[in-house]
């Protein structure tokens, strides 16, 4: 059959991303109205986006995937065939058959046919249980082989390979990448950002085999896959292997009816993208050989030739002679980028690396002598490659030093590079928004040599207190620089570290903040009262060492009850308005139906304010100290006990349902969960500690941005530390794997009292590790290899813990002394705090704010020249 | 020791029955036993017009009172802060956001615009 309209026809062939782009841009500039399109596409659906075929494995549908809205092809009036790809093409003619046996005549041929999977030569690569990683079907062929291994291999490690390893790993999958190169992704990243990603797809558990070229599948008795051999000699036992080594442009087609293609393949067009054979016919996208001789396998230059054919055929005069390589992805969760001269080929280009191993981030930059960019590459935190990659090859210079550029903006930088890695322009105080310059101008031009000092010429640190650490580094370091001896005591009362502090109780015996500031504080603070810095700080450090000292495990007893600050004063937490919120310790975020009415009654007799907390248990606002007493009668009384939400302690071990009840969960997280947080509840440490049990690598209950985080695996369970969320984000480290339940316990005993030991005041576990000298490797080699014979004196420290806890609020409700400070009024008990009231907001209640100012705060707020302390309503 | 005894009592000598007293309005007003209070810590006190104090007592038994409120947040929360010495200086930090409170002058230490109120207090043996 020979179709023939009045209208010119233009025939594509091949229905992939490009030629969806292609039919998109004919709508666009309306040309689709003058012609009539027929589409001849092999696959049995619509185009999709392939550049997202792995998403396929987190859920989405192939409908999802597919490119064009409903009625995309009816709308414009294409005629689509879908599974009935072009076999023929008779240019004499200008016929097209297709499988079917149609033949369709054009006016203009247009072939978008991709590019096929390469496949190595290796014996035994059509095995059963040998797969390449194309389409969808592809993709539904393994997800169904899969079912049935447990090892699989991926034959190549660029940016295909890695999505496929990806696939296998998400399909549960032991998982090996193959690459023959000495790197991953040798076409986009040099041998830094490969070891980058490396480092990172490793601790994923994705085991990479580099500069290894694959010899031969073996394949079994019944045909099947069962191992692979390697260039270097070695073989891995495996149940099935994909093939992602990179693709080759689709060009028999073209070649069949006299095409020029080029020596490695490509049909060969001009600017125009049309053949230099035929005028009448185009090739655009991964089969086509550009003018400028490279064939383009990245989807954004297959869209330009797309559009510059769509423009040609409604009369413009668009062209392709090349497009950029620059692109960003994210493989397996990592971000890479790869912009410009990203291997510094030009010549006199010099490169600017930042490079840390251990958080997988490499960066570089490619800089001419002047300081223009060229290119670069990211891996790890590809955030700046937005702001970058327009600069390159620009030839203007760097808004900031190449240097500053390529240093993490956040605040994990400084810590481990120092912060005079910092410039001067970087923000330091997110609320005040303080650069660092201004910070070392307080120390230098108006003689600040303190913290302190510095947030009141400042204001920094001033907002909600993340950074003052980093300011201290900061002040520190510029006076170091300016030759000024730099003081790391403590605090005005105390010369000594926190740790330093630790050995002196510990060693010493000495349970009394008084005493040991008469015998080890500074001469000028003894007999004083010392500071609200060293007050609780010490008061830590008795609490974690009571057992030892023989001191009484409750902190509100003694001396003990005057160093606590607000919050543990009161077993509470202090909210804007002076009234308390109370967090009743609900382990592993399991609670019945009972208790959680119990929570809700007091809630509803009290009005407090409810809210979940991110540590999956509930906070109650809103209650006046007096108060306090009775709600946690109730609250005991129902089985419950404190939630140490107040100290610096324990806080919560977050679980998910785990494989009691989930289908992919390999172990029960909520039983190890609670076993961990009963276990360490009450610990006293240098800042708050929080934990999380996942039942699965899936990792639903976010162990990583925690300080210890336990993620199950089929073996038993990996223990992850040093995680944070909050300003300072980081990823825990891999401590050890596949601990079984005793061996998990022991490790994290020994390391919270190692922790607890050598950490600074407010340090989190992540910036201690990032602090203390040989880092993880070190921790590791204490806590795991036991270098420094300590281990049997942390676990006694723990096992002494335990042994010894018991709950606060139970015992304060017991005895009348400690229950004494739970009144509004020394002088008048039974009067409540008439400033502590409450408004309603959203159905519950929020802090009566207008209370807290007086008329005299009022007036001075309509004075144009105070700041408003209050909004005044009429 | 003291640098402002005019504006601050003291004490020592702590019997068990002493009382805390403020002086308000020229007449001498007690607040509770001295046992009452714990040394290095406060307790916040309502006064006749009202109005809250935060009384402390510190290691060597001398007593002080300010205004409970703190002027950064209008909260009457100072009572429930941790006492401090900057050389012979005593103060309190706030509790909400650790400013600190000259106990004998009620100068702000940290933002010198700021001066809370301070009231006159003695141990009554």
């Amino acid at each position: 059959m020979t179709d023939s309209t009045e209208k010119p026809t233009v025939l594509l062939v091949g229905y992939g991303m490009v030629g969806h782009r292609f039919l998109e841009a004919l709508a666009e500039n309306g040309a689709a109205a003058r012609l009539r399109v027929v589409v001849l596409a092999e696959e049995p659906r619509a185009a999709y986006d392939r550049v997202q075929l792995t998403s396929y494995f987190s859920g989405r549908t192939p409908e999802d995937l597919l490119m064009g809205e409903a009625g995309f092809a009816e709308r414009h009036g294409y005629e689509v065939h879908l599974g009935d790809p072009a076999v023929a093409v008779d240019r004499a003619a200008r016929t097209v058959t297709a499988r079917s046996g149609r033949e369709f005549r054009y006016d203009t041929l247009v072939l978008a046919t991709g590019s096929y999977p390469f496949v190595p030569p290796v014996e035994g690569r059509d095995a059963q249980g040998c797969f390449v990683y194309r389409t969808i079907e592809d993709l539904l062929a393994i997800e169904e082989y899969a079912k049935g291994a447990r090892v699989g291999a991926v034959v190549g490690g660029g940016l295909l390979g890695l999505e496929a390893a990806g696939a296998l790993k998400g399909l549960g999958l032991e998982t090996h990448v193959v690459e023959f190169a000495p790197r991953l992704m040798p076409v986009q990243v040099d041998d830094g950002g490969g070891e980058a990603l490396r480092r990172t797809i490793e601790e994923m558990g994705v085991v990479v085999h580099t500069g290894v070229g694959t010899k031969a599948v073996a394949v079994d008795a019944s045909g099947a896959a069962a191992g692979m051999s390697f260039t270097d000699g070695s073989e891995l036992a495996v149940d099935m292997v994909v093939f992602s080594a990179g693709v080759r442009p689709r060009d028999q087609l073209a070649r069949d009816c006299g095409l020029e293609v080029g020596e490695r393949g490509g049909i060969r067009v001009d600017e125009n993208c049309r053949t230099v054979t035929d005028e009448r016919v185009f090739a655009i996208g991964e089969c086509a050989l550009a003018s400028d001789g490279r064939v383009y396998g990245l989807v954004a230059p297959g869209y330009e030739m797309a559009q510059a054919v769509a423009d040609r055929l409604a009369g413009g005069e668009r062209t392709f002679t090349g497009a950029d390589l620059s692109t960003k992805l994210k493989l397996l969760g990592v971000d890479v980028a790869s912009f410009g001269d990203a291997f510094a080929a030009t010549e006199g280009a010099l490169e600017v690396v930042y490079s840390d191993s251990r958080s997988g981030v490499y960066k570089k930059l490619v800089v001419t002598a002047e300081g223009a960019l060229l290119g670069g590459i990211l891996v790890g935190d590809a955030d700046a490659y937005m702001s970058l990659r327009p600069l390159a090859g620009t030839g203007n210079p760097l808004p900031a030093p190449p240097e500053a550029l390529v240093l993490p903006a956040g605040l994990g930088g400084p810590v481990s590079l120092g912060s005079s890695a910092l410039p001067d322009d970087a923000v330091v105080c997110n609320c005040h928004n303080v650069t660092k310059g201004t910070v070392r101008a307080a120390v230098t031009e108006h003689s600040c040599t303190t913290v302190p000092e510095v947030k009141k010429c400042t204001k920094a640190g001033t907002g909600c207190g993340s950074c003052v650490k980093l300011l201290g580094t900061i002040v520190n370091e510029e006076l170091e620089a300016s030759g000024v001896a730099v003081d790391k005591g403590l605090c005005p009362c105390f010369a000594h570290t926190r740790a330093e502090l630790y050995e002196i109780v510990r060693v010493a015996g000495v349970a009394s903040h008084a005493q040991l500031l008469e015998g080890y504080g500074r001469e000028e603070a003894r007999n004083g009262e010392g500071c609200e810095v060293c007050k609780p700080t010490v008061g830590s450090i008795i609490a974690s060492l009571a057992p030892e000292l023989d001191a009484s495990v409750h902190i509100l007893d003694g001396e003990q009850a005057a160093l606590q600050d607000t919050n543990d004063h009161f077993l509470a937490n202090l909210q804007k308005n002076g009234s308390y919120s109370v967090v009743p310790r609900i382990p592993g975020g399991e609670i019945t139906p009972e208790k959680l009415i119990v929570i809700g009654e007091v809630a509803r007799d009290f009005g407090l304010y409810t809210k979940i907390t991110g540590g999956q248990r509930i906070d109650l606002f809103g209650a006046r100290v007096d108060q306090l007493p009775q709600i946690w009668a109730r609250l005991v009384d129902a089985g419950f006990e404190s939630g140490h939400a107040y100290g610096k302690s324990l806080r919560t071990v977050k679980s998910c349902v785990g494989s009691t009840w989930c289908r992919y969960g390999v172990q029960d997280s909520v039983r190890m969960a609670i076993q961990l947080e009963l276990r360490y509840r009450g610990l006293r440490s240098p800042h708050k500690l929080k934990s999380a049990v996942s039942g699965c690598a899936r990792e639903c209950a976010e162990a990583r941005g925690k300080d210890f985080g336990v993620i199950a695996t089929a073996g038993g369970w990996n223990l992850y530390v040093g995680g944070n969320g909050g300003a300072d984000p980081r990823h825990a480290d891999l401590l050890a794997q596949d601990l079984d339940d005793e061996g998990l316990i022991r490790l994290i005993d020994r390391f919270l009292m190692f922790y607890i030991r050598t950490a600074d005041r407010l340090e989190r576990t992540s910036a201690w590790l990032e602090r203390i000298e040989g880092g993880l490797d070190h921790v590791r080699k204490v806590v795991v290899e036991d270098s420094l014979g300590i281990c049997d004196e942390l676990e006694a420290l723990m096992a002494n813990h335990v042994d010894r806890y018991e709950d606060e609020w139970a015992a304060t409700l017991a005895d009348p002394e400690r229950l004494r400070r739970f009144v509004s009024f020394v002088n008048a008990p039974e009067v409540p705090d008439p400033t502590v009231k409450f408004v309603p907001e959203r159905e519950q209640v929020k802090p009566d704010l207008e209370l807290l100012f007086s008329e005299q705060d009022l007036l001075r707020s309509l004075d144009p020249d105070n700041t408003p302390l209050l909004e005044v309503r009429s | 020791m003291m640098t402002a005894p005019t504006v601050a009592a003291t004490a020592t000598a702590a019997a068990p029955t002493a009382r805390v007293e403020l002086l308000i309005d020229g007449a001498w007003v007690p607040v509770c036993d001295l046992s009452h209070l714990t040394p290095g810590r406060g307790v916040a006190v309502l006064l006749p017009d009202g109005s809250q104090a935060a009384v402390f007592r510190d290691r060597h038994d001398r007593v002080y009172a300010i205004a409970n409120r703190d002027p950064f947040t209008g909260a009457q929360v100072l009572s429930r802060g941790l006492l401090g010495t900057v050389g012979d200086r005593p103060y309190v930090a706030s509790p909400l956001l650790k400013q600190r409170f000259d106990l004998t002058g009620g100068e702000c230490l940290d933002d010198e615009r700021v001066r809370i109120p301070v009231h006159t207090a003695r141990v009554r043996p």
